[in-house]
């Protein structure tokens, strides 16, 4: 197991979030550290996208989250997202280097992007092979080519903490290993921490270094391969496990360290 | 304004004989880019329904200036417009009920109020220039503030035009990246309300939608990236203001719905033209 390399730490403890009377996390704990995969399953409106908000700041919450950035507390670390889906109005023309460009520059992209933005834009997705993608509308990519991209944008600047919200889910079966590769390289290239919601259980059971299962409350911690191989919790809570065959993967937290 | 004036006459034009046209060009030259810009967000926000409120408030804003008795509505109708389109897009967030039929029921009552205290003892008729609007009217006071509306929305749109661009994406997405959602939200409908009041004047209540709405759709057609978007939203706009002035001098009817029917006709022209070569990817 690789150590944690104290660069970016996120604790949370004791997150309660209600909307409208209605509680969607309850008593959430929960710690990582950077260089390490963190993975959050769960069913069906277990509140994983919620949990991943408030670490955004996104929506208001009770509780506390407490992060450390290079030894620093109570600083803000930089937070690349990868949101699970852009629901907006598909025929707007919006370029990849339009998206990207407005995220990193005051600068209004209606005017102009400069050249030495341009080409930075470009090398980065060139690095996640998808830098064909620059001039295409955002709302003419696949659901493959759409994460790819987002997943380039959330890098650029290299964040401390990477929040990715099912990012799988829209990909197909040939792109799913080859996006948890790329971003288990990010893990060893960068010091980053990684939190991943998903539903592909068997898919980033091989990838990840711990799970949580997640149930408005944290309902199990520990290895994917202690999770995974808990019948109990499986059929509790419906946890339909896709690709079974390929659980033969040695999954992190057994026989190997 | 008078070198422009010389210049423009120079030009021969029968038109252009006249003042109260000159006037209306410059209107339509500093508004209809207006226009374009702020469309291009309502059509990319899906906000139509929201803008066509603001409109149709204006109504009530102007009865209410009535009612406190002053000279000139404006400035009731301004204030009016701008604190309605932040409580609405306030409500909107923190409902969540159907925003559609939440704003339907506002809208009527909006509306209704406006028109109730106006038409009170028979007087609406000396209100029906805000239905269509008269921009042949337009006096040199109301062009100086389309030319200060003109620079406030050009100055906020190169500052908050990125912001802007996220935020219509996702608006999570533009929080990861420091995006102070609220604030840039509201600044929008702010802005959005305080052209609306101005331009009531000029366009009437009736079509001040569509000047909204219409270029920005058409542009959505032909564009491929937000550069785009935006300078054909401002070319078509400002073409078929233009245009749609000009065509109602020699046709002699209402400018703002002449310059309207301009703008239907190269957004029915666009959607044929891209329909039949399938232009874009």
């Amino acid at each position: 197991m690789e150590r944690s390399c104290g660069h970016c730490c996120v604790k949370i403890e004791g997150l309660d979030v209600t909307i409208n009377d209605n509680s969607i996390l309850k008593n959430v704990h929960l710690h990582t550290d950077c260089k390490e995969i963190l993975s959050i399953i769960g069913p069906n409106g277990a509140g994983k996208t919620t949990l991943l908000k408030t670490l955004l700041n996104d929506i208001p919450y009770s509780g506390r989250i407490d992060f450390q950035i290079k030894g620093l507390k109570n600083k803000r670390p930089k937070i690349g997202y990868v949101p699970q889906k852009l629901s907006f109005n598909f025929g707007i023309p919006i370029s990849v280097q339009d998206l990207i460009a407005a995220s990193l520059t005051r600068s209004p992209v209606w005017c102009s992007i400069a050249g030495d933005l341009r080409k930075k834009i470009k090398a980065t997705l060139e690095k996640f092979s998808v830098a064909h993608l620059l001039n295409r509308m955002i709302g003419s990519l696949s659901g493959g080519e759409l994460q790819k991209t987002l997943l380039a944008m959330a890098m650029i600047p290299i964040p401390d903490l990477l929040l990715l919200d099912e990012p799988v889910s829209a990909v197909d079966v040939k792109g799913l290993s080859l996006f948890y590769e790329t971003v288990m390289q990010l893990k060893k290239e960068h010091d980053i921490a990684i939190i991943m919601v998903t539903h592909d259980l068997a898919g980033i059971a091989p990838y990840a270094d711990r799970m949580i299962l997640l149930n408005r409350s944290v309902i199990a911690e520990g290895t994917p391969r202690q999770i995974l191989s808990d019948q109990k919790l499986i059929e509790t809570f419906q946890l339909d496990l896709l690709n079974v065959s390929r659980l033969s993967f040695p999954i992190k937290g057994g026989n190997h360290a | 304004m008078h070198e422009f004036y010389r210049h423009i006459t120079s030009l021969h034009f029968s038109w252009m004989q006249y003042d109260f046209m000159k006037n209306a060009l410059l209107a339509v030259l500093f508004a209809t880019p207006l226009f374009a810009l702020l469309g291009t967000m309502v059509v990319s926000n899906r906000m139509a329904f929201f803008s066509d409120v603001l409109g149709h408030s204006a109504l009530t804003g102007i009865a209410l200036g009535v009612m406190l008795g002053v000279g000139d509505p404006f400035w009731a109708l301004l204030i009016f417009t701008v604190i309605l389109a932040v409580a609405v897009n306030y409500f909107k967030r923190v409902t969540q009920a159907s925003s559609d039929t939440t704003l339907g029921g506002f809208f009527a009552m909006v509306v209704a109020t406006g028109v109730v205290v106006l038409s009170r003892n028979g007087g609406f008729s000396k209100y029906s220039m805000y239905l269509i609007g008269d921009i042949l009217a337009i006096s040199s006071k109301e062009i100086n503030l389309l030319i200060a509306a003109f620079i406030l929305v050009t100055g906020y749109w190169y500052l908050f035009g990125n912001s802007l661009l996220l935020l219509s994406v996702n608006p999570s997405l533009a929080r990861s990246r420091g995006i102070k959602v609220f604030w840039v939200e509201t600044g929008f409908v702010i802005v959005l309300a305080i052209i609306v009041a101005i331009s009531i004047r000029l366009v009437g209540v009736l079509i001040i939608n569509s000047l909204l709405v219409l270029p920005a759709a058409t542009s959505r057609l032909i564009a491929r990236n937000t550069s785009g978007y935006t300078f054909y939203s401002i070319g078509i706009s400002v073409f078929c203001g233009i245009g749609g002035l000009i065509a109602s001098y020699y046709w002699n009817t209402a400018s703002g719905a002449t310059i309207v029917l301009f703008c239907a006709f190269m957004y029915i022209l666009a959607t044929i033209i891209t329909r039949f070569f399938n232009r874009k990817a």
